[in-house]
């Protein structure tokens, strides 16, 4: 799941502040599940901002709608009409989502609502953790399902440095455990240590420009 | 000779080394470089000098090294994985090379966030182990990381830095193997304290046939205060001080002498430990007193080689 964050209120105060009619479009997805930029989330989010603009000299209406994914086309349909009757939008999808709902309506500001913080899983209610930094060349198989990429400070790959404390923490955080004491811990009990005792070469970064994928399956069909 | 450097041609005599430290000024404060630079003249084989240490920026290390050289001391070029990329880090080695240095030694570095930096862009395009091999390959393949080759490769003889004493401490002695097998030359260690597990691993390097290999220089910081001691203890993470040298320092009516007692100490007993081929002693902001614990530990005068 993509995890994102509500921005301070001030910093989409001051991006709506010069517009009369403002759509906040909610995202049903990842945001949602997150408890970030669901419907709920819109709901609230409009109050503080009509609360936040009272005394303003010239008021701001602000709507909600929340749309299935603001991450794919197919969601946008009902969208398309409401959107003209507005000066500007919010969206409080991930920056996926935001940049897909700017690029739907070109002549409308889209704002975020949102930092998107990263990808993660739900360690309980309310409570996410970063997991994954999409480098698009997965080790998880050799480092026993743990990232050092994401979970090492110093995304090392020939771990720990010499900075693991005496119960298995990472020198920047005594609440961070060092991700390579965890993998060494792991592959141990799997007997599968010989997997970390050979040097790691440096890696290919693949990720430092943008992706595109496209499915094996459609290769054809977009083929120019 | 890999490099021919001067800490190469003592080890490889078979003399026992010693290295120091000298850690660049936050400024281009040359003067104090080369008053740094004064205490250690003649009485360590190399220093190191460290690279934006505690992720402080600092002078640079290569720029200070060439200082030092200047003053008559030889370098030992420290690099962390930190600030630069695969680009800018074989760019500098090569520029280092160039102007007269012969020793790296190679770092994952400081986290940022311990620094006056604290939410820069890390940059560890590469690791501590991967940066020794790619030393390794520009200094006896005379190619880039790439493949592309070398015009003039870099004759560095490659350190790297190992810490016996942090968790998992049964996983240390394969990394050491690790970074001997990726092409480390020399070892310098975390600074020892606790000497009972630090023979444990220096057991465990000889069994594995480790010290053939590479040349263990034990890494020593004087304490000195009681302040000093029980901060370390408690806040340095993979730093192991044992409780009976924290009593000794805080109930010491001179802290820093019994500091420098228990160094001079500890290097005695380094010397006789198989498989150690010196110490190295990081002195922190002390430099000034490393001729008196050289002259105590019995390491003067320094080998000509």
């Amino acid at each position: 799941m993509i995890v994102g964050e509500r921005k301070p209120l001030e910093e989409i105060k001051e991006m709506l502040k010069d517009y009369k009619k403002v759509l906040n479009v909610g995202c049903g997805g990842c945001t949602s599940i997150c408890l970030s930029g669901g419907q709920r989330e819109v709901m609230l989010l409009n109050d503080d901002l009509q609360n936040a603009f009272q005394g303003n000299p010239v008021s701001i209406q602000f709507d909600g709608f929340t749309i299935e994914r603001q991450c794919n086309a197919d969601f946008f349909s009902e969208l398309d009409e409401m959107v003209k009757n507005y000066d500007a939008v919010l969206s409080m999808a991930c920056g996926a989502g935001v940049q897909f709902v700017a690029e739907r309506y070109p002549d409308r500001p889209v704002f975020p609502a949102l930092n998107t913080i990263f990808v993660g899983a739900d360690r309980d209610v309310g409570w996410y953790e970063e997991n994954c930094r999409t480098c698009g060349d997965c080790i998880l198989g050799e480092t026993a399902g743990i990232c050092p990429v994401t979970r090492c400070a110093k995304s090392l790959f020939n771990g720990p440095c010499g900075g693991t404390s005496k119960d298995g923490k990472c020198e920047v955080s005594k609440e961070t455990p060092c991700a390579w004491y965890e993998i060494y811990d792991r592959l141990k009990k799997q007997g599968r240590l010989s997997n970390i005792m050979k040097v790691r070469p440096a890696r290919e970064w693949h990720n430092q420009t943008r992706r595109v994928l496209i499915h094996e399956a459609y290769k054809q069909r977009y083929a120019k | 000779m890999k490099s021919g450097s001067n800490l190469e041609k003592i080890l490889e005599a078979g003399h026992f080394a010693f290295t120091g430290e000298l850690g660049p000024p936050q400024g281009a404060n040359v003067e104090a470089v080369r008053k740094k630079a004064g205490y250690l003249k003649g009485i360590v084989d190399a220093v190191n000098i460290t690279d934006n240490q505690t992720a402080v920026v600092r002078m640079s290390s290569w720029a200070a090294g060439l200082i030092a050289i200047q003053e008559g001391l030889e370098p030992n070029f420290q690099m962390v994985c930190r600030d630069r990329n695969r680009i800018a880090m074989q760019s500098d080695i090569l520029g280092a090379y160039a102007h007269g240095i012969r020793n790296m030694l190679c770092l994952s570095g400081d986290h940022q966030q311990f620094g006056n930096h604290p939410l820069t862009k890390g940059v560890f395009d590469i690791d501590s182990i991967q940066l020794i091999s790619m030393v390794k390959q520009m200094r006896d393949e005379k190619k880039f990381l790439n493949g592309d080759e070398i015009d003039g490769p870099p004759q560095i003889f490659i350190g790297a830095a190992e810490n016996p004493f942090a968790e998992p401490l049964e996983w240390r002695v394969h990394r050491l193997a690790k970074k001997v097998s990726a092409g480390a030359d020399f070892i310098q260690t975390q600074c020892i304290y606790d000497m009972k597990i630090f023979r444990e691993w220096m057991k465990q390097a000889n069994d594995m046939g480790l010290t053939e290999k590479v040349h263990i220089l034990a890494g020593i910081t004087p304490l000195k205060s009681g302040g000093m001691a029980r901060y370390m203890a408690k806040n340095v993470s993979g730093i192991i001080i044992p409780d009976e040298i924290i009593d000794r320092v805080v109930k010491a009516k001179k802290p820093a002498e019994e500091g420098i007692k228990i160094c001079v100490e500890q290097i005695e007993e380094l010397k006789e430990m198989k498989g150690v081929h010196g110490v190295h002693l990081m002195a922190i902001e002390w430099e000034h007193r490393v001729p008196e614990i050289a002259e105590r530990a019995k390491m003067l005068p320094r080998p000509k080689v």
